[in-house]
């Protein structure tokens, strides 16, 4: 009876949004009189962090502090409308639409300042700061309070925009499966290292190492937050959680957490990422998405990692220590398949 | 720990920017740490009701007597909601965007298709009122047989789940019980190739096990219209829903949300909302509808079960020239969003690789369990699965590096994907030599120079010659009838009659059940009645049954 270290690999893509397409999001974008922004919407913040991501996505179009920038939702009397959070669609389509309507109330705002300054509204940059200027010419410059003031109560202009991305509804071929899915996707490959006991057949994690593509990462910390939790979560797929342990039986159902099994935190393991960003070339600055697919690596690459282990296959998810130790068993034992890829 | 290589694809960015690519601080953060972010469930409202569903005891049962008047009589009850008293007891959530056939009931008409379904629901002056109010109802049913494996319900005389689909598959195109996937001739690589896998993969259904479970409180509001705090993921969708089924104008109904306690799919199918809106409608006062653990656990909607056999043929040098999928999504007892995950797919197949002959076929399968619904990378997540275990195994079998083996096989800017499409911005083989090189996985000099921007097209662009089959066409299998007989072999054994407390057939509900004086108005919503069917027009069916 011993424990068997072992590691395996997996490699994936994920397609971002809805597949095939014909989910709309809209967004609002306007300016109180201080040159304080609003963004207004009707997605949903999961936890995963739309309201911040599209937050520096409106900041960084409008040319703006982030702290001039708000986002309110999610209210269908105010908020346009939006498909909802799901198929890792936020950052890409909700993103997008902010875009859209950032770049019409930052076109209003350099008018409303090209009118202060006397300049042409096309020789204007913003600072990012909260000042506008004259590009070349650092001193000829407004700020963006002073333009508010100036467009609401000289001028009578409102300083807002509206958005929408959409990607057109795909058909798909009834004979073929010809489609036109997605436009962009993210990607992953894993390395998932574990021990096996084969006296009991659980698995212990011991390290991840990754590598994710995911366009532009517009925050990073939010990307490490649901590159950590979703491997987590594809970890507790491929080990623990199944309201069904015995699918197709549906007998054995879980009525609480005492019942329905899942890591705790002395189960888990550290994880070393690496972010590669390749940029959409439809994403708002490249963005595409790390949300789902994070966690989809995770779950063959330990399978791949217990058959290096200890030379069982383990077909069905999840990978409990029931069906580990009757592989085991049935094959007469462990047969570690020695180190892929040399050196540990 | 994370790091960013910036150095690859640098001269596809600009990196001079001011706010994104910064780690913010989210501008929510402070309220989530410190307990002071408010979700639905954080709203108080004066004269609160609250609504609790009779649920099946029985996977699969005829409904033959109800009878709630000892319920109604029960303390605190305010109403006991019936099929009868919803507007349009019938619904597919996809309708919206024009996909599918309603297939679902708000509460069980006639019959039960999962253990838990909802049959009746009761609103009360506390939630303790309202079950002891359902431990009064007298349910009088008889047991059907039932069927939980994918591939024994699509096999002729098997239970017929769900009438809408009496093969217990889902209509592709009102043509196919399947979507199709054909990219060139499978049939001969496989003849020649020097070794051919095949295997069968399956995943288990997946609760999401939010912090927060399912709910929403719905008031009416002194304009006539009706105000309902969600903690749904599709602010929208959810409105839609709930004003299809309840016959409202979509602007009578006014959702806030847009801070939920955990989603990860399990809040896209409106479980709550509709029903807590109609308890606010027949009593005129505030209705809170919350699932409990219990309750979300096994019947708030799984991510589903998948069934995969994928065969591959591969040459001796490691690239793969045929891949073969058959999979089986697991419905449930109802569509919800399953037709559109098997059809995702399809799209997804072969995986991030370029393989010359791809076959597949993709199966939204009825079966007698709770209805699964999407969750974190629906439609991929269990192929993923299938699709990299099977590639270790091909590794194995050809004797290659399976780092190795996965670059060899990647798919790369320019190549054509088995749907047809070109890809572009492909970053696979970058993620493979990234993680071994992190991992001290060594690869090859050969593997370490090879990318995903040069290599692809010519030859991996052409589309070649493929046959079309009418495998699977519908109505060739299994009588298109209703009610097809039933064979003597079933799956799973009708379970004994359950000994309930029989009960005469519900007379009609008295209307004076309702209060006789409400504080706010009331109203009654139109009674069900059957006629055309709802549902948008604007979209054209890309693979369901089209809308009318």
């Amino acid at each position: 009876m011993a424990k068997h270290r072992g590691r395996g690999m997996a490699s994936i893509n994920y397609p971002i949004g809805m597949n095939l397409g014909g989910d709309p999001s809209q967004a609002l974008v306007h300016s109180n009189p201080e040159g304080k922004f609003t963004v207004t919407l009707s997605a949903i913040d999961l936890g995963q962090g739309m309201k911040q991501v599209t937050r520096q996505i409106a900041a960084e179009t409008l040319g703006v502090p982030i702290a001039d920038v708000y986002v309110d939702t999610a209210d269908s009397d105010t908020g346009p409308h939006d498909m909802g959070s799901f198929a890792s669609r936020g950052t890409h389509r909700v993103g997008n639409a902010v875009m859209v309507a950032a770049k019409e109330a930052r076109g209003v705002m350099l008018e409303a300042a090209a009118e202060e300054l006397e300049v042409n509204a096309a020789d204007l940059e913003t600072d990012g700061r909260g000042q506008i200027h004259v590009k070349g010419a650092p001193s000829r410059a407004i700020s963006v309070k002073d333009v508010a003031v100036a467009a609401q109560f000289r001028q009578g202009k409102t300083i807002a925009g509206r958005g929408i991305f959409l990607i057109p509804l795909s058909e798909v071929n009834a004979e073929t499966g010809e489609m036109t899915p997605v436009s962009c996707y993210a990607h992953a490959c894993l390395v998932a290292e574990l021990e096996v006991d084969d006296e009991t057949g659980e698995v212990a994690m011991l390290k991840m190492t990754s590598a994710y593509e995911l366009g532009r990462a517009i925050n990073p910390k939010m990307v490490e937050q649901q590159l950590v939790g979703g491997a987590w979560m594809g970890m507790s797929h491929a080990l623990y959680e199944t309201p069904e342990p015995y699918y197709p039986d549906i007998a054995h159902g879980p009525r609480d957490y005492n019942e329905y099994v899942m890591p705790g935190p002395a189960d888990i393991c550290p994880h070393d990422i690496a972010v590669l960003e390749r940029p959409a070339p439809d994403g708002p600055f490249g963005g595409k998405g790390p949300g789902e697919m994070c966690a989809n690596p995770v779950l063959p690459a330990i399978a791949n990692a217990i058959f290096n282990a200890v030379g069982v296959r383990i077909d069905e998810l999840p990978i409990t220590p029931e069906k580990v130790l009757r592989a085991i068993k049935a094959q007469g034992g462990a047969r570690p398949q020695g180190t892929p890829g040399g050196r540990r | 720990m994370l790091e960013f290589r910036k150095d690859y694809f640098q001269d596809e960015r600009d990196d001079r920017l001011n706010e994104v690519g910064q780690p913010r601080q989210r501008q929510d953060m402070l309220g989530h740490v410190t307990g002071r972010t408010r979700y639905f469930d954080d709203h108080a409202f004066e004269g609160l009701l609250h609504l609790k569903v009779l649920r099946s005891p029985h996977p699969h049962a005829r409904l033959r007597s109800i009878d709630v008047s000892a319920a109604e009589r029960s303390a605190g009850v305010k109403r006991v909601i019936r099929a009868a008293d919803v507007p349009v007891n019938k619904n597919t959530l996809l309708s919206l965007i024009g996909f599918g056939k309603d297939d679902e009931p708000l509460l069980a008409v006639d019959k039960v298709r999962y253990k838990g379904e909802p049959i009746l629901a009761v609103v009360a002056e506390s939630e303790a009122e309202a079950y002891a109010a359902l431990a009064k109802i007298r349910l009088d049913c008889d047991p059907l047989p039932a069927v939980f494996d994918v591939e024994e319900a699509i096999k002729p005389g098997a239970p017929v789940v769900n009438e809408t689909y009496p093969a217990n598959t889902f209509e592709y195109h009102e043509k196919y019980n399947h979507q199709k996937l054909r990219f060139g001739d499978v049939e001969r690589a496989f003849a020649s190739a020097d070794f051919v896998v095949e295997e069968r993969y399956q995943m288990s259904p997946i609760e999401h096990a939010p912090t927060e479970t399912n709910g929403s409180i719905a008031a009416p509001e002194t304009n006539d219209r009706f105000v309902v705090h969600t903690c749904t993921q599709a602010l929208f969708f959810s409105l839609g829903t709930a004003a299809k089924l309840l016959d409202l104008p979509s602007n009578r109904l006014h959702f806030i949300g847009g801070t939920v306690g955990g989603g990860f799919g399990g809040k896209v199918d409106s479980l709550t909302e509709p029903l807590a809106i109609l308890g606010a409608m027949l009593t005129g006062r505030p209705v809170r509808y919350v699932l409990g653990r219990e309750e979300e656990m096994l019947y708030g909607c799984p991510r589903g079960a998948e069934r995969h056999y994928i065969k591959d043929a591969v040459l001796r040098d490691g690239r793969i020239i045929a891949r073969k999928v058959t999979s089986y999504f697991d419905a449930g007892a109802y569509t919800r969003l399953s037709s559109y995950g098997a059809v995702k797919c399809i799209a997804h197949l072969p995986g991030p690789y370029t393989i010359p002959n791809v076959h597949a076929d993709s199966y939204c399968v009825f079966t007698n369990r709770t209805p699964a619904t999407a969750m974190r990378g629906f439609g991929i997540t269990g192929v993923d699965f299938a699709l990299e275990v099977q590639m270790d195994k091909l590794a194995h079998k050809v004797g290659m590096d399976p780092m190795e083996f996965r670059i060899l096989n990647a798919y790369r800017d320019g190549d054509m994907k088995a749907h047809r499409r070109k890809a572009h911005n492909c970053a696979l083989i970058e993620c493979v030599q990234v993680a071994a090189e992190k991992a001290g996985w060594p690869i090859r000099d050969e593997f370490r120079r090879m990318n995903s921007l040069t290599g692809g097209g010519g030859e991996r662009a052409v589309i070649p010659a493929t046959a079309s089959d009418e495998v699977g066409r519908i109505g060739t299998g299994r009588p298109a009838s209703t009610t097809p007989p039933r064979a003597p072999a079933l799956p799973i054994a009708p379970p004994p009659r359950v000994p309930q407390p029989v009960a005469a057939p519900p007379p009609p509900v008295p209307p004076a059940a309702r209060p006789a004086a409400a504080p706010t108005p009331r109203e009654q919503p139109k009674p069900a009645v059957p006629g055309p069917q709802h549902g948008a027009t604007r979209f054209s069916s890309v693979f369901g049954t089209r809308r009318r």
